[in-house]
């Protein structure tokens, strides 16, 4: 058993909202007040962190997920020791290093070889550390040319590249990493994950921070659900992330969609339920293994619609869209809507691996490319791990990917018969 | 895995971040751990002190020039202030030199914490490390300050006593003196901003009733304790005896000592004590 780098016992942050501008002559009268009335405001208080308890173990990869304001930066704040915690305790064994942005403290003025070594003992690095580990840092940046110019000169590509190549060279035992990752352009986001990934093998300690979805799950093991200042959830990265997207977007379980739910468009329809039935039309919730399917919708009209064209997408519950169908496909007929309730229905077949949740959404749209209505989750099903009938099934426990196509194989003779 | 990392890991800190109350030990051992930093927040302030401008350093020489013309002019010719023997330039700058070391020192200092606010908000370090290095700049600025002294000096044929080898001693306790006046400034303009306001005025003041453009010998003697127990009377007495060989300063004047050291060690811990909110507030 790895020993414990990060412990959090039953943590609090204790916020007062309102006023925190204080003046000298608003402190004296509040004293004032308050010796006069007795209580003060009490109402106006927010626990931005409320009971959390956790511990992670060392070399452990950590993904924190939630809503903004789920208290997910004051957890950042408290273990960067920016700030104490109304209650609690947290124990941390080793050197942290936090990344709660990049580039704090670079001054516009200086170089880019001033900044490094500022902006790497801002970090924590000692002045010998970071001359040890310059020339990475620069060649990381991809900056060499314009390590004597003043950052104030650079593109902001460049000045973030600068900045994470010297984040990235932190050699503390644990990190803390805020949401460092959506800067730069793609390639470079790719480097700086791959960095991360990096870390992360090298057995160091990262509590990682991100709305990036994609990003947590193929870096982190274990990730911490914050709503509310709560921890609601701490396992499996991917049940947590499941967990995140059912607390943000409710599910109903019978597929009604309120006329309240996010949605998108002109509102001449508007969807009302969507099911998952089989080729019988009976409803099902899970799929079996290679069963064909169909997403049957209902449409309130409420105006007469000519070239209609509905679409049905499958998707991941962290949102990537696997596949996508349009009536119109293959020269399918253009639909012609009076006002009232319509069902309209699509039948798929399609391969899908066993996941325990796939998404679906429903689209509305005009041939002229007007959207009159467009819903995304509206409804989920499970891909089972076995046949409706036979003995297909799919033999290992955890699935990569998620769709089976049709494959023809051409491979040597067997040798033994 | 590297064997700096191997060392690293061998000598780990168990490190227990809980609520405290009241106050807190100084941990002054903990700056030293951040040496580094405290040098190169430091020099970044030099650095960047006169970027962009067309005079550059320039500023730092052509300030107190001017500074010292107007005074000659108002306080010498018109109002006709004695200088105690000494020719009127002289005689004010000397006291200029370590009055300005003092000032912006002090106003440096007090505006560290909230000019740094992205720093404190995003990293942790000891907080103490601004307040403290930003005298730096004022040091930087004194030297070429000093200079233009001893060009006056020398212009007058003015040739310092002996004494002159307490000067080091002198500035260096108006530095102490500045550093218990700004790290009480620094750790109240965090949550009350009225600091900003008020310190330009008190600066000024502070010129006044600090023997800048007048000599001590003028000040009535029922008003010397009173007077004695500003620090700067004591800074600059000891400024006049060394370069223009005034009068050495009295033992009245050392007065302001434990005046001094009671504001620093107060200053230091109503710092520490309020530090740990300066994040959540700035």
């Amino acid at each position: 058993m790895a020993k414990t780098a990060v412990t959090a016992e039953r943590v609090g942050k204790l916020y007062r909202l309102g006023n925190t501008q204080d003046t000298l002559a608003r402190t004296l009268a509040d004293a004032l007040m308050r010796s006069a009335r007795g209580k003060d405001r009490k109402a106006q208080e927010l626990w931005a962190l409320d009971d959390v308890s956790f511990e992670v173990a060392e070399g452990e990869v950590i993904g924190i997920i939630g809503r903004n304001g789920a208290g997910k930066s004051t957890l950042l704040k408290l273990l960067s020791r920016l700030t104490e915690p109304t209650r609690g305790r947290i124990t941390v064994e080793g050197k942290v290093g936090s990344l709660l942005e990049i580039g704090t403290g670079f001054h516009p003025e200086l170089t880019g070889r001033d900044n490094i070594y500022l902006n790497g003992t801002i970090l924590g690095m000692s002045r010998a550390d970071v001359s040890r580990r310059f020339d990475e840092i620069v060649e990381f940046a991809e900056i060499d040319r314009f390590l004597d110019t003043p950052v104030k000169r650079y593109s902001s590509g460049m000045y973030v590249r600068l900045a994470f190549a010297v984040a990235a060279h932190l050699e503390s035992e644990i990190l803390i990493v805020d949401e460092v990752l959506a800067v730069g352009d793609v390639a470079f986001q790719r480097k700086c994950l791959g960095r991360m990934g990096q870390v992360a093998n090298e057995g160091r300690t990262v509590l990682f921070v991100s709305h990036n979805l994609a990003a947590i799950k193929s870096l982190c093991t274990r990730a911490l659900l914050l709503q509310d200042g709560k921890l609601v959830a701490d396992g499996p990265v991917e049940d947590t992330v499941t967990r995140y997207l059912d607390l943000t977007w409710p599910l109903s379980s019978d597929g009604t969609v309120a006329e309240s739910a996010a949605r998108i468009g002109t509102g001449d329809a508007f969807l009302r339920q969507v099911r998952i039935t089989d080729d019988s039309g009976k409803h099902i919730e899970r799929v079996f293994l290679g069963q064909p399917f169909r997403v049957t919708c209902l449409y309130e009209v409420r105006k007469r619609l000519t070239d209609v064209v509905l679409e049905v997408g499958i998707s991941t519950p962290d949102g990537i869209r696997l596949a996508t169908a349009l009536s119109s496909d293959g020269g399918g007929p253009l639909m012609q809507l009076e006002p009232g309730m319509h069902e309209i229905t699509a039948e798929l077949d399609l391969a899908l691996l066993p996941h325990p949740q796939y998404v679906v959404d429903v689209a509305m749209h005009l041939l002229s490319g007007l959207t009159v209505d467009w819903v995304e989750r509206a409804v989920q099903f499970a891909a089972l791990n076995v046949a409706e009938r036979g003995a297909d099934t799919y033999p290992w426990h955890t699935v990569r990917g998620y769709v089976r196509p049709k494959a023809r194989w051409f491979a040597p003779a067997p040798v033994r018969k | 895995m590297s064997t700096q990392a191997a060392v690293a890991r061998s000598t780990r800190t168990s490190l227990v971040i809980e609520p405290t109350s009241g106050w807190r030990a100084l941990k002054l051992g903990e700056l030293w751990l951040y040496r580094d930093l405290f040098w190169l927040l430091s020099w970044r302030d030099v650095r960047v002190r006169y970027r962009q401008t067309v005079l550059g350093v320039g500023w730092a020489v052509l300030q107190p020039l001017v500074t010292i013309l107007v005074f000659s002019l108002v306080f010498g010719r018109l109002a006709k202030v004695p200088s105690d023997g000494a020719p009127y330039p002289a005689f004010t700058y000397s006291a200029l030199l370590p009055w300005t070391l003092f000032s912006t020192a002090l106003t440096r200092q007090a505006i560290s914490l909230v000019s740094n606010s992205a720093l404190l908000s995003k990293v942790y370090f000891p907080r103490l490390l601004l307040p403290l290095g930003s005298v730096l700049t004022a040091l930087v600025d004194f030297a070429i300050s000093l200079v233009i002294l001893l060009a006056l000096l020398a212009w007058y044929h003015i040739v310092p006593s002996p004494a002159v080898l307490f000067l080091p001693i002198f500035a260096a306790y108006a530095l102490v003196a500045s550093w218990a006046i700004g790290i009480w400034m620094a750790a109240l303009n965090v949550r009350y901003r009225d600091v900003n306001f008020a310190l330009p005025f008190l600066v000024q003041i502070g010129l006044f009733i600090s023997p800048v453009v007048y000599g001590v010998s003028l000040v009535p003697s029922q008003f010397r304790v009173l007077y004695d127990l500003n620090p700067m009377t004591l800074v600059i007495q000891g400024f006049r005896w060394g370069l223009i060989g005034d009068a050495p300063p009295t033992p009245l004047m050392l007065i302001s000592i434990p005046v001094v050291l009671l504001l620093l060690v107060s200053g230091v811990f109503y710092f520490r004590r309020t530090e740990r909110f300066f994040a959540d507030i700035i």
